[in-house]
């Protein structure tokens, strides 16, 4: 019961912490104070506090995008282990459940841009469905990977202790599928290469281009929803890297914690010395990380 | 055997009006055309209604001959119709829809004959396209071109955009994500200036010109004033020649280096998005050095300049710039030197050179096409007859060519202002402007940062603007944007709009 809370702690209270170290370390490379670390808090918080506009051609589907799209990493959340805290929920075949929970969020969210009727929501929605149909065989691969070497389908054992032997045994496949890990924490949370979070530009962008339309509450669920999914997507990277245990719960848990923050920064550095990918190169980068992790599962199969 | 050639005039120079013979349309219409066929190009045509009684209008073509640093006026007179010149003379375009939607005259035969900026015509009960007189235009109602099909789409931008820029109105017909054709509407911004300037110039009318395109205020302003120099017989003294030539040079500079700081910030490259913006108001802060307003407004005035430049100053400004200069070059090679950066904006959004010369294309988006268009160069006023010598072009016509010749003309310019900053003249920075000739008509071409800005004012019996036209770069070069964007990617045209950058409110007037 103390670890399911804790669990969920951690994910509400530092998820949106992620985004403020990735904003603080931009603004680091570009020479500038930048918002302070709390900023996301605040946003979430202020549009809690404001009241909504929903454009009458919508129905309930609208309103269910924003829900799901908080639900979803909550949920995601309980299957994947934060440092040494195990996940609460585990079972044989789990990987198969948290993939498509991303899918359901995916799909309500899509379904909900184009509910509005609106040109540059309906092109964001083709977009976004587009690029997650590659990065999903990727996520396979690298779980396929996982699972072999972890002999386990379920997330909480795959990104468990086994993981101390794999890197031993399995180096170079590990690496592959943790760079494959990266690039689908960077596709997934619409980051620089492949979308720009903080563009203003409605024709160039993916995911910020189909909640557009949304206000008030339902935007702060969004803004936490994705703050929460980059945290889920980001603890499966963290604990790739640093799978072992102390034994003491707390410094696991510092540990964990401050595993994440890195990767905010890392996160925050390709931001700072890349520019954005053409659109229609994203597909094929995407290709190519779908090869690397087939490649990752030859190299272990061999 | 009639002659039909041409009264020519020089930059910055004023022609009595009755030199200038009116020709039949037809005579009008061959030389127009023969001139354009030999690497002519129009700056301007606008109407004027003709003297006494009657709906006749006086139809004025300036064309420049660059090679002979000339420009030919042609004059003719027109009904209420007559056949367009357009179908022959693609850069006539935006022109006769002007004229059209001005004086309510119909150029027949006309393939886009559209209003350009819905207002209501300056003449009362005449308007091409029948619209009622008492309510004013709707902006952007018009027959937009449709492509129709099976995964054919529309998108429509604007006019409020997201940004905190300039309202105008895209309609894209797409192709999935290609666009198939880009139609672009403006005029949300039209304030009527040349109709301001009937009977002017009037006290406002400085003022004014300063905001035709607030970026330009220097490029705008100095057009205007070589206008009433050149019809007053005003000699400028050569130290003001110089501070107008360096105002100028920092005008460039500063939005030279803003844009490349935002076609970075475009495509999320935050290192020299960051630089630039700061180096952006390092060099208005130059600006602000010389005259107290960042933007150059208030110091340009006809007969010269309101401030001096002592050597001192002159010295500091030059050290400043030195420091300044370092910085911009590092900017400008985080941005050429990093692979993502190029990837990004090579072969998009990309112009031929026929296409440019066809469109009249002027400035950076023309050079960029390999098309030397330069008025510092074919037509030099002041400082810049022995100064400038440094015509540069790029071949490729894209995105990364009009991004690198900003680049190339920032180390120009900062070469040109160090030239200028140590060969500053002595003597008197103003000299007075006399009461303006009458029946006479003036040039004036100044090569402002985005291309070249005309104005050409023709005078009355008494003395007073009976005409005033103003051609900012824009103008052309809006079609050109247009063009660029066919078989491209929809989500590449912020990079391809911001790559040409253009002034809405310096097209809407």
């Amino acid at each position: 019961m103390l670890e399911l809370f804790l669990h969920l702690l951690l994910l509400f209270a530092l998820s949106p912490l992620l985004l403020g170290v990735i904003g603080k370390t931009k603004a680091l490379f570009a020479g500038r104070i930048g918002p302070p670390f709390l900023q996301s808090y605040y946003d979430i918080w202020k549009l809690f506090g404001k009241g909504l506009v929903i454009s009458r051609t919508t129905t309930w589907v609208f309103r269910a995008g924003p829900v799901l799209s908080l639900a979803v990493p909550v949920l995601a959340t309980l299957l994947v282990p934060f440092g040494a805290i195990g996940a609460p929920i585990s079972f044989a075949g789990d990987l198969i459940f948290f993939v498509y929970l991303f899918g359901l969020s995916r799909f309500f969210t899509a379904a909900a841009a184009m509910d509005t009727g609106s040109s540059f929501e309906g092109m964001g929605a083709a977009r976004e469905v587009t690029f997650s149909c590659l990065a999903e065989p990727t996520v396979f691969f690298s779980f396929i990977v996982l699972a072999r070497l972890s002999g386990s389908l379920s997330l909480d054992t795959m990104f468990g202790q086994a993981l101390n032997t794999a890197w031993k045994s399995a180096g170079p496949s590990l690496i592959l599928v943790l760079a494959c890990l990266f690039v689908v924490v960077l596709v997934e949370n619409c980051r620089i290469p492949f979308d720009d979070p903080n563009t203003h530009l409605e024709l160039t962008m993916i995911h910020e281009v189909m909640v557009l339309d949304h206000s008030g509450p339902d935007f702060g669920m969004i803004l936490y929803g994705a703050a929460m999914k980059l945290f889920v997507l980001g603890a499966l990277v963290v604990r790739l890297v640093l799978p072992g245990s102390t034994g003491n719960v707390l410094l696991d848990t510092l540990l964990f914690a401050g595993g994440m923050l890195l990767l905010a920064v890392l996160i925050g550095v390709v931001e700072s010395i890349m520019a954005r990918l053409r659109l229609l190169r994203v597909p094929q980068l995407l290709v190519g990380t779908l090869l690397l992790s087939f490649f990752s599962l030859i190299l272990l199969l061999r | 055997m009639k002659d039909l050639n041409p009264k020519l005039l020089k930059n910055g120079e004023a022609i009595p009006l009755e030199s200038v013979a009116t020709l039949d349309f037809d005579d009008f219409s061959d030389c127009l055309l023969a001139e354009v066929r030999k690497q002519g190009r129009v700056v301007a045509c606008f109407g004027v209604p003709a003297a006494g009684e009657g709906s006749e209008l006086e139809l004025f073509a300036l064309v420049a001959r660059d090679r002979n640093a000339c420009v030919a006026v042609y004059r003719t007179r027109i009904g209420e119709r007559f056949p367009s010149l357009t179908p022959n003379c693609p850069q006539m375009h935006f022109f006769e829809r002007e004229i059209a939607e001005q004086y309510g005259v119909v150029p027949e035969g006309h393939p886009w004959l559209k209003p350009l900026r819905f207002h209501n015509a300056w003449r009362p009960g005449a308007d091409a396209w029948g619209r009622p007189a008492d309510q004013h235009p709707r902006s952007g109602e018009m027959e937009f071109y449709r492509v129709d099909g099976e995964g054919v789409h529309e998108v429509a931008v604007g006019p409020v955009h997201a940004g905190i820029i300039e309202p105008g109105h895209f309609r894209f017909q797409c192709y999935g994500e290609k666009v198939m054709h880009l139609e672009i509407s403006l005029g949300y911004q039209h304030r009527g200036i040349e109709r301001m300037l009937q009977n002017g110039p009037h006290p406002a009318t400085m003022a004014q010109m300063e905001t035709i395109a607030g970026d330009t205020s220097i490029g705008h302003g100095l057009a205007h004033c070589q206008v009433l120099e050149a019809l007053s017989g005003c000699e400028v003294p050569a130290k003001a020649q110089s501070i107008r030539a360096l105002a100028l040079e920092l005008e460039r500079l500063a939005n030279h280096v803003g844009d490349i700081g935002a076609l970075a910030g475009d495509v999320g490259f935050l290192p020299t998005f960051s630089y630039c913006g700061r180096l952006r108001g390092d060099y208005l802060n130059l600006t602000a050095a010389l005259c107290g307003s960042r933007f150059g407004r208030g110091l340009v005035r006809p007969g010269g300049v309101l401030f001096d430049l002592d050597p001192a100053l002159a010295g500091e400004m030059l050290a400043r710039l030195k420091g300044i200069e370092g910085n911009t070059m590092g900017a400008l090679e985080l941005f050429f030197d990093a692979s993502s950066v190029l990837s990004r904006f090579e072969g998009r959004g990309r112009l031929s050179r026929s296409v440019a010369e066809d469109l009249g294309l002027v400035g950076v988006a023309a050079k960029a096409c390999g098309v030397p268009r330069d008025s510092r160069f074919f037509h030099p006023t002041g400082v810049y007859r022995h100064l400038f010598d440094d015509l540069i072009t790029e071949e490729t016509g894209d995105a990364m060519a009009r991004a690198r010749m900003r680049s190339r003309e920032i180390t120009v310019s900062i070469e040109l202002l160090r030239r200028i900053g140590t060969t500053l003249p002595e003597g008197p920075i103003r000299a007075p402007v006399g009461p303006l000739k009458g029946d006479a008509l003036a040039i004036a071409l100044v090569e402002g940062w985005r291309g070249e800005v005309v104005h050409v004012g023709l005078t009355g019996g008494d003395g007073r603007l009976r005409r005033y036209k103003i051609v900012d770069p824009s103008f052309h070069n809006w079609s050109g944007l247009a063009m660029a964007m066919r078989d491209e990617q929809i989500s590449d045209f912020p990079l391809c709009n911001k790559s040409f950058n253009l002034s809405y409110c310096g097209f809407d007037l």
